[in-house]
C-alpha cells in the first residue's frame, strides 16, 4: 500500500540508559497524505518528538534502537535504506524545523549561507543557490532580504530566525515538513504571523506538515487530524473536530479539561488600603528604556497578573521590586514605606514578606540540597520565624499544603517532575510566611495539566492565606483563570490596566486586542471562527 | 565552502584597536617593572659588573649610565632609548644587545611557528575524530599521547630521542644546527605536551559542538558528516581551542629553554639562561622585552582569531 506520502507501522524506539532501557515510543502507527496537517499532541515525556526524529534519522544509536516497525516514504522503507540514499531524502523530500530557532541556527555562518548550503548540499550549483536564498528569504517575510543574507543569526527577532529556519527547510521543496514545537519559544502575535505563514507555504506547495506540540490552540488552528500520545503510547487518533468534542481516552479527556481559560473569572472586591503602591518606575539599560513609569496599586489578597510580549519589560519590573535590580526614579510603597529606599538592613527583614517563584524550578532549586535543607534554609536565615525544634513538623505541613508529602523531605530535586519542582519551590516561598509572592512565568515551562494544578494551588493559597501575587506571565488564558487585575505592558509602557472582565472582555487597547485576538482557542471551531475573522479584518 | 571573514561596518577595526590599546598598556606596565628590577633589587653597578668589579670600575659606571641621577630620570631616558630599539652593548659580546636577542629569536619564533602550526592541524584533526567517534581509534591515540606530554619530564623524552635516534639508529643529528634534519628531533619532543593538551581541548569542545542544536540542524539538512564535523563544529569549537593554543605558543615563546638547552639550538631561551649566568644583563632586559613583545601581539593576533570567527564577538 502505498497510498499515504508517509506512513509510520508499528514504530517501537527505546534508549539504553544506565538505568535501563527506556522505551519512548511503544507499537504506534499513524499516516500522514499529501497537504495534510497531522499533529502530535502530548506532553513532556510522551515520546510525542521521538517519531519525527525516527523519521529524521536524528535519533542516536546508540544509545537509541528502534526495535520495531518501519516508516514508509512513498512506500519505501527509510529505516532499511542504505545509508547514503537515507541522507538524500533529509532535506530534499523530508524537512524539519525545531522549537528553539537561536540554537539550532550555527551561530558564525550568515542565514545566507545556512540556507544556502540546503540547497548545494543536494547538488544546486552556488549561482542558482544564491538567487534561490534570496528569493526564499523574501518569500517568508525577512524584511530588507538583500541584506539580511548577510546577517548572523543573532541579529534577527525570535519570530524572524523561525521564518528563516522556514526558509531553510523549504528550499529543496520537500513533500514533508515536520515542525517540532514549531513556535512555543515566541510572543502570542508572532507565534500567529508563523503559523499563518506555513499555512499558505503549505497550499502553495501542497506539502504535507507534521507538527509536533503540547498546545491544544496550535492543534485547532492549522490540524486536519490529531494523535494523541502519553508516555509513548498512541491513545487516541481522529480528526481535530471529532477529538475535541468527542474525546474517548480519559488521557484526552483529561488534557482538554486542563486547557486553562475557560474557567470563571474572577470578580475582584471593592479596592481599599494598597499593600503595595508603584509610582512612575522607569529603568534605562544605555539608550534602551525598559521601563518608561510604571504605576499600579495593589490590594492584599489579590492577583496583579503583567502580561506583555518579550521585551515588553514585564521581567524588569518584578526584578526592580525585588530590588534585584535598581530604578532609575519612581517609588514602590510597601505598607507605606519606599521599598527603593530601604537599607540593607530594613531590606533583609522584608525579603519575608516579599517572595518570588521563577520559570525553572530546576535551576531555581539548588541540586545537592534536600527538599527539607530547600524549605528550611528560610529559617536558617530568618531565625526567628521558627525555633528549630519545629522545623520538620512545618516543612512537612508545607508540603502537605503544596500536595506532596512528608515522605518527599529527604529527596533532591532531580527526584520530581517539573511540577512537583515548581511545587517545590512554592513552599520554600511559603516558609517565609510572605505576604506577596512575585511569580515571574511560573507555570510556563510546565505542562498544561500540571500548569492547571499548579494554578489551583496559587489560588487556594491567596483565599486561604491572604498572600497577594504579582503574576508576570505571557500565556493569556492561564492569566483569565487566575488573576483580579491584568497590567498589559508594551515597550516599557502600561497600555492597559483594569480587572479582569474588562480587559478580556471590553478591552479598550488595539494592543491588547490584538494580543487577544493571536491567542489561540483550544476549540476547533471557535479558533475557526477567529481566523475567519481575522482574515476579514486583514483583507 | 566555507564562507570568507566578514569584516563589516569598521567593527572589527575598532575591536582591533581597542585591544591594541589594551595590550599597548601592558607592555608598558612590563617597562616599568623590568627597569625597576634591574634598579630595586640593589646597586645596578654591583648587578651589571663582573663580580671582581672594584670601587673605581663601579662608580665610573655609575657616572657612564647616569646611575647617580634620580630614579625617574633615569627611568625616562632608559625608556627612551628602549623605544629607539636601544638596549645598551652586551657587555660580553661587545655587539649592541638588541641585535643579540634578536638574531637568537629568529631561532625560537621559527622553532615555535613550525612547532605550533603541526600542534594546531594534528590536535584539530585528531582531536575532531576523536570526539565523532569516542572510544575509537583517534581517542585511544590522543589519550596515550596526552598522558605521555602530561606524565613525561621534556628533558627526559629528549635524551632518549638523542639516544635512540642520533646515537643507535644514526638517523639524525644529536645538536646543533646547520640542515633541516637538525631541527626534527627539537619539533618532535617540543611537539608532544602541547599536542597531548590541545587535543584533549579539541575533542571535548567538539564533543560538545556535535551534540549542539545546530548540528542536528545541519543533519536533517542532508549535510554529509565531513562538512558537519569540519564545517558546521569545528569553527564552533574553536573558541576555547585558540585560548589554549595561544597559551602553549606563549610558552614556546619564551624560549623552550630545556629543549634548547640539550639540542644545543642558539634560541631565546638559551640566550636567556647563558646571559643569567654570565651577568650580561643588557641581554637579559633586552630578551624579557622582545618576547613579551612578541606575546603581546600573539595576543593581538589571538583576539583577531576571536572576532573572525565568531560573529557575535564582533559585535
Amino acid at each position: 500500500m502505498a497510498d499515504h506520502l508517509l506512513e509510520v507501522r508499528d514504530l517501537s524506539v527505546e534508549f539504553h540508559t544506565a538505568v535501563g532501557v527506556v522505551k519512548a515510543v511503544r507499537n504506534i502507527s499513524y499516516h500522514l497524505d499529501r497537504g495534510e496537517t497531522l499533529a502530535i499532541l502530548g506532553e513532556s515525556g510522551s515520546g510525542k518528538s521521538v517519531s519525527s526524529a525516527a523519521i529524521m534519522n536524528l535519533i542516536d544509536m546508540p544509545p537509541g534502537r528502534i526495535s520495531s516497525g518501519e516508516i514508509l516514504l512513498d512506500g519505501t522503507d527509510l529505516l532499511t535504506m542504505p545509508t547514503h540514499e537515507r541522507r538524500q531524502i533529509n532535506g530534499r523530500r523530508v524537512a524539519m524545523i525545531f522549537q528553539d530557532p537561536l540554537s539550532h541556527l550555527n551561530p558564525v555562518y550568515t542565514v545566507g549561507w545556512q540556507i544556502r548550503e540546503a540547497l548545494t548540499t543536494h547538488g544546486t550549483d552556488g549561482a542558482k543557490a544564491a538567487s534561490e536564498a534570496l528569493r526564499l528569504l523574501t518569500r517568508v517575510g525577512i524584511p530588507d532580504p538583500e541584506r539580511s543574507l548577510h546577517k548572523y543569526p543573532h541579529e534577527f527577532s525570535g519570530g524572524q530566525r523561525q521564518r528563516v529556519m522556514i526558509a531553510m527547510a523549504l528550499a529543496l521543496r520537500p513533500d514533508l515538513l515536520i515542525a517540532d514545537e514549531p513556535t512555543t519559544a515566541l510572543d502570542v502575535t508572532v507565534q500567529a504571523e508563523v503559523l499563518a505563514l506555513l499555512e499558505e507555504l503549505q497550499h502553495e506547495t501542497g506539502m504535507a506538515v507534521l507538527i509536533i506540540t503540547h498546545d491544544l490552540g496550535v492543534v485547532a488552528e492549522i490540524a486536519d487530524r490529531v494523535v494523541v500520545m502519553e508516555k509513548g503510547v498512541l491513545v487516541e487518533t481522529g480528526t481535530v473536530r471529532e477529538v475535541y468534542k468527542n474525546p474517548q481516552h480519559p488521557y484526552t479527556k483529561k488534557l482538554i479539561a486542563a486547557a486553562p481559560g475557560k474557567g470563571e473569572m474572577h470578580a475582584p472586591a471593592a479596592r481599599a488600603e494598597p499593600v503595595l503602591s508603584v509610582r512612575d518606575v522607569r529603568k534605562r539599560y544605555g539608550s534602551f528604556e525598559a521601563l518608561k513609569g510604571i504605576s499600579f496599586d495593589l490590594m492584599p489578597g489579590e492577583t496583579m497578573a503583567v502580561v506583555g510580549e518579550s521585551g515588553s519589560g514585564k521581567s524588569t519590573l518584578a526584578r526592580i521590586l525585588l530590588r534585584l535590580d535598581e530604578p532609575d526614579n519612581g517609588s514602590a510603597l510597601w505598607k507605606g514605606r519606599d521599598l527603593f529606599t530601604m537599607s540593607p538592613a530594613e531590606l533583609y527583614k522584608l525579603r519575608r514578606d516579599l517572595q518570588m517563584v521563577f520559570q525553572d524550578p530546576t535551576q531555581s532549586l539548588n541540586p545537592r540540597m534536600t527538599v527539607y535543607q530547600l524549605i528550611s534554609e528560610a529559617w536558617v536565615i530568618h531565625p526567628d520565624i521558627l525555633p528549630k525544634a519545629k522545623w520538620r513538623e512545618r516543612v512537612a505541613e508545607l508540603l502537605v499544603q503544596v500536595g506532596l508529602g512528608p515522605e518527599h523531605m529527604g529527596r533532591y530535586p532531580h527526584q520530581f517532575s517539573g511540577g512537583q519542582r515548581q511545587r517545590i519551590a512554592i513552599a520554600r516561598a511559603l516558609a517565609l510566611e510572605p505576604q506577596l509572592i512575585i511569580c515571574d512565568e511560573a507555570v510556563s515551562a510546565l505542562d498544561v495539566s500540571v500548569q492547571a494544578q499548579v494554578i489551583a494551588l496559587l489560588d487556594k493559597l491567596r483565599k486561604e492565606m491572604g498572600i497577594a501575587f504579582i503574576f508576570i506571565a505571557h500565556d493569556l488564558p492561564v492569566v483569565r483563570d487566575f488573576a483580579d487585575h491584568v497590567m498589559v505592558m508594551q515597550k516599557g509602557n502600561v497600555v492597559e490596566l483594569g480587572t479582569v472582565r474588562d480587559v478580556f472582555e471590553t478591552p479598550r487597547q488595539d494592543y491588547t486586542r490584538a494580543l487577544l485576538a493571536a491567542g489561540l482557542d483550544p476549540d476547533p471551531d471557535v479558533q475557526a471562527a477567529q481566523r475567519a475573522a481575522r482574515l476579514q479584518r486583514a483583507s | 565552502m566555507i564562507p570568507p571573514p566578514d569584516f563589516s561596518e569598521g567593527a572589527m577595526l575598532k575591536f582591533v584597536r581597542t585591544r591594541a590599546v589594551a595590550s599597548l598598556i601592558s607592555l608598558v606596565g612590563l617597562l616599568v617593572m623590568v627597569f625597576f628590577l634591574s634598579r630595586l633589587t640593589g646597586d645596578p653597578a654591583a648587578l651589571f659588573l663582573p663580580v671582581e668589579a672594584s670601587a673605581e670600575m663601579k662608580e665610573q659606571f655609575r657616572e657612564l649610565h647616569g646611575l647617580n641621577d634620580p630614579l625617574l630620570v633615569q627611568f625616562t631616558r632608559y625608556a627612551g632609548d628602549v623605544v629607539t630599539g636601544d638596549f645598551g652593548e652586551s657587555l660580553r659580546k661587545a655587539r649592541p644587545a638588541l641585535d643579540v636577542v634578536l638574531e637568537a629569536f629568529v631561532w625560537t619564533l621559527w622553532l615555535a611557528v613550525i612547532t605550533m602550526t603541526l600542534v594546531a592541524g594534528a590536535a584539530i584533526v585528531v582531536g575532531s575524530l576523536a570526539a565523532f567517534r569516542t572510544g575509537g581509534f583517534f581517542d585511544r591515540l590522543s589519550s596515550v599521547i596526552s598522558l605521555i606530554g602530561a606524565s613525561v619530564p621534556d628533558f627526559w623524552i629528549a635524551i632518549v630521542a638523542i639516544v635512540v635516534f642520533s646515537v643507535n639508529l644514526a638517523w639524525l643529528p644529536t645538536s646543533g644546527t646547520g640542515s633541516l634534519l637538525h631541527w626534527v628531533l627539537p619539533i618532535a619532543v617540543l611537539f608532544i605536551r602541547p599536542f597531548g593538551i590541545i587535543v584533549q581541548v579539541v575533542r571535548g569542545a567538539m564533543i560538545g559542538a556535535l551534540s549542539s542544536a545546530y548540528v542536528k540542524t545541519a543533519r536533517a539538512k542532508g549535510v554529509k558528516s565531513g562538512p558537519i564535523i569540519f564545517v558546521h563544529a569545528l569553527r564552533n569549537a574553536m573558541l576555547p581551542v585558540i585560548t589554549v593554543l595561544g597559551d602553549q605558543a606563549a610558552s614556546l615563546l619564551n624560549g623552550a629553554v630545556i629543549v634548547e638547552t640539550i639540542f644545543g639550538f642558539p634560541g631565546v631561551g638559551k640566550l636567556m639562561i647563558d646571559s643569567i649566568l654570565q651577568r650580561d644583563f643588557n641581554v637579559v632586559l633586552a630578551a624579557i622585552l622582545v618576547t613579551a613583545l612578541a606575546i603581546f601581539l600573539m595576543n593581538l593576533l589571538i583576539d583577531l582569531a576571536y572576532a573572525l570567527l565568531d560573529p557575535r564577538i564582533r559585535h
